[in-house]
């Protein structure tokens, strides 16, 4: 799971570092970032690379972890103990990943604690994805092939971002997620060649997940502020559009090979490009799932504050366990 | 008196974008001298350009004898490997 950069496109930043660069510093770490060296935590970077990574890497873990609510919703559903098996390793690797995000954000000095509050303050963004619903077992299909889909092509460049640790947990994440996009894709190949009603189903899964996934690459490039520094610093290596251009050109096929209709009247393949032409998408609809107004919103973020509320007593209980066993050590 | 020094771990980056590996242990009074201890013992060829060093004491390790519980019950999990999947050879990048 994924989430590009996000931010609240009304959010005032504050750009002005506390005192000025050291030129010279800031020079040498240009000239090693633009030779596609990579930074490691005891490395000099600029204070604005340090926060853009824990912002990106805080979110990106975010999205991981939020990413587990709308599939859990369906392991005690699936229609099969294969399914289930299934279902239930893949969001277990959704944990994992957001666990090695949060250790490698750990490494720029922000606290899992803080993390954890920002995101349940809601000052935090996680992938627009996740506010909406899982209706039918076929959206555990979409989201597998569609979603985890979008999440790879955004990963896999990631793999080589510049903040060595960021991009070594990436390493690991796509490696373990190769197979969550096939086990969806397989789901929706069943279903689209099983009876009326299951591939009416698929179709009516991708007419509500075809767009939402296209929005997890991001704004446009022309409306991304933040993406010319973060493709200068090599955080990002292709640009928002670009990915999403990917995502469609290899999505298309794979769609019609099992005889779903992509939901999209302009979608139509330009021999010219090489590259398919599509549709407007709706980014009113993106900014407000980004200010919190998704379907399922105010849902997922009760579920992760109630988790974290009902594991308090564990968390203090597993400390007091060490207290007494130091103690009873240390009077031995 | 006459005590031993201590036991420390060492690990190496052999280059910026690669994790530390371990690559054996050096003893030495403090933290300092065990970092100079391993740059003369492991990084001698280039080897690397970062160093960590742990006492070895600070590591815990799992129990060989617990091994099986630990560890076979990943064996059966094929379902976690992308080649349990059959996707038909014409539909492509997935």
């Amino acid at each position: 799971m994924y989430t590009t950069e996000l931010k609240d496109r009304n959010a005032k930043t504050t750009a002005v570092p506390a005192a000025p660069e050291d030129p010279e510093r800031l020079a040498a770490f240009e000239a090693r970032v633009a030779a596609d060296d990579f930074i490691e935590p005891k490395d000099w970077m600029p204070e604005a690379y340090r926060r853009t990574l824990i912002r990106q890497i805080s979110q990106h873990a975010h999205s991981e972890i939020v990413g587990m609510l709308p599939e859990g919703n369906w392991i005690t559903r699936a229609p099969s103990l294969r399914r289930k098996a299934v279902l239930l390793a893949k969001v277990q690797d959704e944990g994992g990943h957001g666990l090695y995000l949060y250790a490698a954000a750990e490494t720029l000095g922000t606290s899992r604690d803080e993390m954890i509050a920002a995101l349940h303050s809601g000052r935090a963004k996680y992938s627009t994805i996740f506010n909406y619903p899982t209706l039918t077992w076929a959206d555990i299909g979409a989201i597998g092939w569609l979603v985890d889909g979008a999440a790879i092509m955004n990963q896999v460049p990631l793999q080589r971002t510049s903040y060595g640790p960021y991009a070594r947990a990436m390493v690991r994440i796509c490696k373990e997620e190769s197979f969550h996009q096939r086990q969806g894709y397989e789901i929706m190949m069943a279903m689209a060649g099983g009876g009326p009603a299951q591939k009416r189903m698929a179709q009516d899964a991708l007419n509500r997940w075809w767009w939402p996934s296209l929005m997890m690459f991001g704004p446009p490039d022309d409306n991304s502020p933040n993406s010319a520094q973060s493709m200068r610093w090599r955080i990002k290596r292709d640009t928002n559009d670009q990915l999403r251009q990917k995502f469609v050109d290899v999505t298309v096929p794979q769609a019609e090979a099992i005889g779903l209709a992509v939901p999209d009247p302009a979608l139509e393949w330009n021999e010219e490009r090489g590259s398919y032409d599509f549709g407007e998408i709706d980014w009113e609809e993106f900014y407000a799932v980004v200010r919190g107004a998704g379907p399922v919103a105010k849902e997922r973020m009760n579920a992760r504050v109630q988790a974290w509320e009902d594991g308090a007593w564990v968390r203090e209980a597993a400390l007091a366990h060490e207290e007494k066993r130091s103690a009873r050590m240390a009077a031995e | 008196m006459n005590r031993e020094w201590p036991l420390w771990e060492v690990f190496v980056r052999a280059k910026n974008g690669l994790a530390h590996r371990h690559v054996g242990s050096v003893h030495a009074a403090d933290s300092r001298m065990a970092i100079e201890a391993a740059r003369d013992t492991y990084t001698r060829r280039m080897e690397g350009i970062s160093l960590w060093v742990v006492p070895s004491s600070a590591i815990t390790a799992s129990d060989p004898g617990e091994s099986d519980a630990l560890f076979a019950p990943a064996a059966d999990k094929v379902y976690r490997h992308p080649t349990f999947y059959s996707i038909p050879e014409h539909i492509k990048n997935i």
